[in-house]
């Protein structure tokens, strides 16, 4: 594998007497769509938070592009989340502020363009997330769970990010509509020449987007290969997230 | 058995060790938060300013709280006019309403009472605000975006509320001025003129100056008490709820403590 773009040595992290990581290693590879699976409570949030400094290990290291995120502070952390998107579980849209205002506002924070340049920026993800100028005006009050990620999601493109980091994409929303995420999640890799990682405990999502699943459980890394391996491994909890989806479908 | 009960099945008194432990510990990790971010505060602010946002929020939390202040102040002088006139209608002194109305405002009453309603007013509405943010992950999507939630949500606040409230007490004492001379008038029969001219002698500079002098103070502690429990906030509306309690509550008693300190300091020196 060629340098990974995020990679996780040792990292361990508990909140209080609960050890959530217990000295993981995982590497992303540069253009994957890498899954992180597991049970709820297993660790996978803090998992991808630990990939642009949203928390710190408690030990071990974390890189993103070769800098050693773990070692910077608070505000010495910007440049690197410029090319690390996130999209929130629920979207964590700012709720007073228009879908204009959310998507420009990395635009107008980081960059030197003009009005016109960031409202044409914004016209051009919003098209890649399959919306149009209609929506600029509304507030994310009046969205609908699946349009609050997709306007989310593009926010998190605006600034062209190198890597994406997607935080239970499909959560709460309808078997169509978690499609379409799916989908914009394959696509949207290819189409900028990003990596993803994508943290979901919904099996048809993973498969769907992966090109390799890592499984969490007990706070390591149980299983990390592809969905085909996957299918085949030994690991008894991964089976049973496997018999799980074959039982629903 | 939890150690919330007694043997007998009573609840434990409050002064139980292990609950003053955890009550001390609670204290000192608030301290503890408050200064951290305070010191945030000071490092963002040698960077950049949300010159915009600072105006928005002077707006928010200063001009839209003047009602509610004058008020405040307006009945506070009332009730002043009222209670001085009786008490001292026994000695002669009913004519010395005036003075005692507004050097009780200027001094004491006027800075403290504003300061009161707006640690529950944009104390809490803060706390509520930045509270929901927490809780929803904006506060995240934001640091997540490679911006700073002190820049943009803290210290617009801090400085707002600094700088408004000095603003917002004269204007209230003002007020409260007003009220009393409405009572002085209607009710004691004391001429309009003779009121303002016994209140305008009773006022110093300093006397003004040692009232106001106190409340940039108390506008730092609202923010910057709404802001931390607000940021701090954990565990949906409820968290949401606690927070603003907190907030509101431990502002409010900051406030009555930092008055008292303060009056001391300002007497001390050449203000008081």
């Amino acid at each position: 594998m060629s340098e990974p773009v995020v990679e996780l040595r040792a990292v361990s992290k508990a909140f209080g007497e609960k050890v959530v990581l217990d000295a993981v290693d995982l590497a992303v590879a540069r253009g994957e769509v890498l899954v992180i699976l597991g049970g709820s409570g297993s660790g996978k949030s803090v998992t991808l938070r630990h990939m642009n400094g949203l928390t710190q290990p408690d030990a071990g290291s974390v890189f993103v592009e070769g800098v050693e995120v773990s070692r910077l502070a608070e505000e010495e952390l910007g440049e690197v989340r410029r090319k690390v998107g996130m999209l929130f579980q629920m979207g964590a849209l700012f709720d007073s502020m228009t879908v204009f205002e959310n998507v420009a506002f990395a635009l107008f924070e980081h960059t030197k363009m003009t009005g016109e340049e960031i409202a044409a920026r914004v016209t051009e993800v919003l098209g890649f997330v399959d919306l149009g100028p209609d929506v600029l005006p509304l507030l994310p009050s009046s969205l609908s769970g699946g349009m609050k990620k997709r306007v989310s999601l593009a926010r998190t493109i605006a600034l062209k990010p190198d890597v994406l980091l997607y935080d239970e994409p499909t959560t709460g929303l309808d078997p169509v509509t978690a499609m379409t995420i799916n989908r914009l999640i394959v696509d949207l890799n290819s189409r900028l020449a990003t990596t993803s990682v994508v943290v979901t405990h919904d099996i048809a999502s993973a498969l769907f987007v992966a090109d390799r699943i890592a499984f969490l459980e007990k706070g390591r890394f149980a299983f990390v290969g592809t969905p085909g391996e996957a299918r085949s491994s030994d690991v008894a909890a991964l089976r049973a997230f496997l018999a799980a989806e074959e039982a629903g479908a | 058995m939890s150690e919330a009960s007694a043997p007998d099945g009573r609840p434990a008194p409050f002064w139980t060790l292990p609950r003053l432990r955890r009550w001390f510990r609670k204290v000192v990790s608030h301290l503890g938060g408050l200064g951290l971010l305070a010191w945030s505060i000071v490092r963002e602010g040698r960077r950049r300013w949300e010159g915009g946002e600072i105006l928005r929020q002077m707006d928010a939390l200063g001009v839209q709280s003047i009602s509610v202040a004058n008020l405040t102040c307006l009945f506070t002088g009332m009730v002043l006019a009222l209670q001085t006139a009786h008490s001292l209608a026994e000695f002669g002194g009913k004519l010395f309403v005036g003075r005692a109305v507004i050097l009780s405002l200027a001094r004491e009453l006027g800075p403290v009472l504003t300061a009161l309603m707006l640690a529950a007013r944009c104390g809490a509405g803060i706390t509520a605000e930045l509270g929901t943010m927490a809780v929803t992950e904006q506060v995240d999507a934001l640091r997540a975006l490679g911006s700073s939630p002190i820049r943009k949500l803290v210290l617009p606040r801090v400085v707002a509320l600094t700088v408004m409230l000095p603003v917002l007490t004269l204007i209230a004492i003002f007020h409260g001025m007003l009220g009393g001379l409405f009572i002085a008038v209607f009710e004691l029969k004391i001429g309009a003129s003779f009121y303002l001219s016994t209140t305008l002698q009773a006022l110093s500079f300093n006397d003004l100056m040692h009232g106001l002098c106190k409340t940039p103070f108390f506008g730092l502690e609202i923010a910057l008490i709404g802001c931390y429990n607000g940021l701090s906030a954990t565990g949906g509306a409820d968290g949401v709820g606690r927070a603003t309690t907190v907030a509101v509550v431990v502002a409010s008693i900051t406030i009555l403590i930092t008055d008292f300190f303060l009056s001391k300091l300002f007497i001390a020196l050449p203000i008081g």
